[in-house]
């Protein structure tokens, strides 16, 4: 237990320590989110003036969009990285060693959801000094643990994606999921005032459950009504595509 | 990859070397068929540009009754124009990262070293990006119409939207090719992608002007993305005004120039460092 628990450290290190040394690859999935939470409010601001729109100012309901789409970034990204480590050899010389497959795949998808926290923080800070409704401290825990937790599950999507290409060429298949599971939601305008096939599949896209969640403190209180869906659809999501990483992962090398 | 003598036009010996007009030819259908061969270059020009305009359409359909919202069959004709000049951007970006991987790939030094107009290397990427623009364009349009879309400008307003859409294709293919050739890395060129949002938002291109919010607004008049966006949506939306068709042309006309301009100075400055 201990050295799983060093080997997934150890692992969760080595993708932080890529920040650092390369910062310039974090910088644009840090600034995107940010980038289209002001110019979307800029562009679209005056959508919140429709009759049934839930919140006063467009901003703080696109923030929590914004927030998501930095954890889907961040997602992607570390099923890249792990393509890349593929292609140059060294994820092979992982598998040599004696640490259990689930462990790697936990040490990687950890590492997303640590990572998630940059851009999360930095629109937190722009948002605020825009004017952004300050959500609360609630409000702000219950985002940060979803946006971690949606991390990870896009995480686990793209490690799925990588074990099944072993390239990077396969990085707009990541990217593309997770910008299809964040905005084919209620990322623009509350349910009711979707149309067409968008209402539909917003309603059974089980991600508009935790974009629900993130939202709620900025525009309105944190209930327990709108956080348990929430965790439990990222819950579920972790299930099933950590189940199909697993598999994925046992059918490397053999 | 293939080699600049496959190519550039074969020059018999004793022959003077290929004209620019063969020599950019043979490159454009060189740069179009290696864009059309990666799918991995032309997904993003595709597929961002619909699900943005399968979102906004879903999302914010309901916007057209604010007011001050011009009068429109619905928001999916509205927005077209907005995916049309986001995929050409992106076209943009995808031509700079083109010749950026030939730089690295060494494939550009070849093609410095053979009888050739140097200028026809920055014009062959641009013929290519102005055939891919027009295959943009067309699908869009077409994509539009399947959906519900309408065109209130018949067959002269397509020929009209095709037409500003391939020369500011050709102008976006401009900017990054200098890019390129500046940076000379895939990595740094494909950095900007961010930026192409960036001026996306300060532009009228999804937006009607007068509902966007302060500053972007007062940006958006002066941006020429926006000229181009209107020049391209009031065929799709109404029937066809002159001065907004003409504007889109002419802004769409002065990025090209511009940014082959700028290219070309790049492709010097280049040469001069070789």
């Amino acid at each position: 237990m201990t050295a799983s628990l060093r080997a997934m450290g150890a692992l969760v290190r080595r993708a932080l320590n890529e920040i650092l040394r390369v910062p310039g690859g974090a910088i644009p999935g840090v600034l995107a989110p940010t980038i289209f939470m002001l110019g979307l409010s800029a562009v679209f601001g005056k959508a919140s003036h429709l009759p049934g729109f839930t919140a006063s100012d467009f901003r703080t309901f696109i923030v929590p969009v914004g927030f998501l789409q930095g954890a889907s970034f961040t997602g992607a990204a570390t099923g890249v990285n792990l393509a890349r480590d593929i292609e140059q050899g060294w994820f092979d010389r992982l598998l040599l060693s004696p640490t259990p497959r689930p462990v790697l795949l936990a040490g990687l998808v950890g590492s997303a959801s640590l990572r998630a926290l940059m851009p999360a923080s930095f629109l937190l800070v722009v948002a605020l000094i825009v004017g952004v409704h300050w959500p609360g401290v609630l409000g702000l825990v219950v985002a940060g643990a979803l946006v971690m937790g949606l991390a990870c599950v896009m995480a686990l999507w793209a490690v799925m994606l990588a074990l099944r290409f072993r390239t990077q060429q396969a990085a707009p298949l990541m990217q593309i999921g997770g910008f299809i599971a964040v905005l084919f939601t209620t990322a623009y305008a509350p349910q009711a005032l979707l149309t067409g096939w968008l209402r539909d599949v917003a309603r059974i896209n089980p991600v508009t459950h935790v974009l629900d969640g993130v939202r709620q403190g900025f525009v309105a209180q944190v209930t327990w009504g709108k956080t348990w869906p929430a965790f439990v659809a990222v819950a579920g999501l972790m299930l099933v595509l950590g189940a199909l990483a697993v598999r994925g992962l046992r059918r490397v090398g053999v | 990859m293939a080699t600049a003598e496959a190519a550039v036009p074969r020059v018999a010996v004793g022959r003077a070397a290929p004209g620019l007009a063969i020599t950019v030819l043979a490159l454009g259908r060189r740069a179009l068929r290696n864009s059309l061969r990666r799918p991995q270059f032309l997904a993003p020009l595709i597929v961002f540009p619909s699900l943005m305009l399968a979102v906004n359409v879903g999302g914010l359909s309901r916007t057209t009754s604010l007011p001050g919202f011009p009068h429109v069959h619905g928001f999916l004709d509205f927005q077209l124009a907005a995916a049309l000049v986001q995929s050409l951007m992106l076209g943009g970006v995808s031509a700079g990262i083109a010749t950026a991987l030939e730089i690295e790939g060494g494939f550009f030094d070849r093609l410095i070293a053979a009888p050739i107009p140097r200028v026809a290397i920055v014009l062959g990427r641009l013929l290519a990006t102005g055939a891919l623009a027009a295959g943009q364009v067309a699908y869009f349009l077409a994509l539009g119409l399947t959906f519900g879309g309408h065109i209130e400008g018949g067959i002269a307003g397509v020929v009209l939207v095709l037409a500003i859409g391939v020369v500011a294709g050709v102008g976006f293919g401009g900017i990054g090719v200098m890019l390129a050739l500046r940076a000379r890395n895939a990595s740094t060129v494909q950095g900007i992608f961010p930026i192409v949002f960036v001026v996306l938002f300060i532009s009228d291109a999804f937006f009607p002007q007068n509902l966007l919010s302060s500053p972007a607004d007062a940006v958006a008049a002066y941006n020429p993305l926006s000229y181009v966006a209107d020049g391209m949506r009031n065929p799709i939306i109404a029937s066809i005004s002159a001065t907004k068709v003409i504007d889109g042309l002419i802004a769409a006309a002065g990025i090209a120039v511009v940014a082959m301009a700028l290219s070309v100075w790049a492709l010097r400055g280049r040469l001069r460092e070789e």
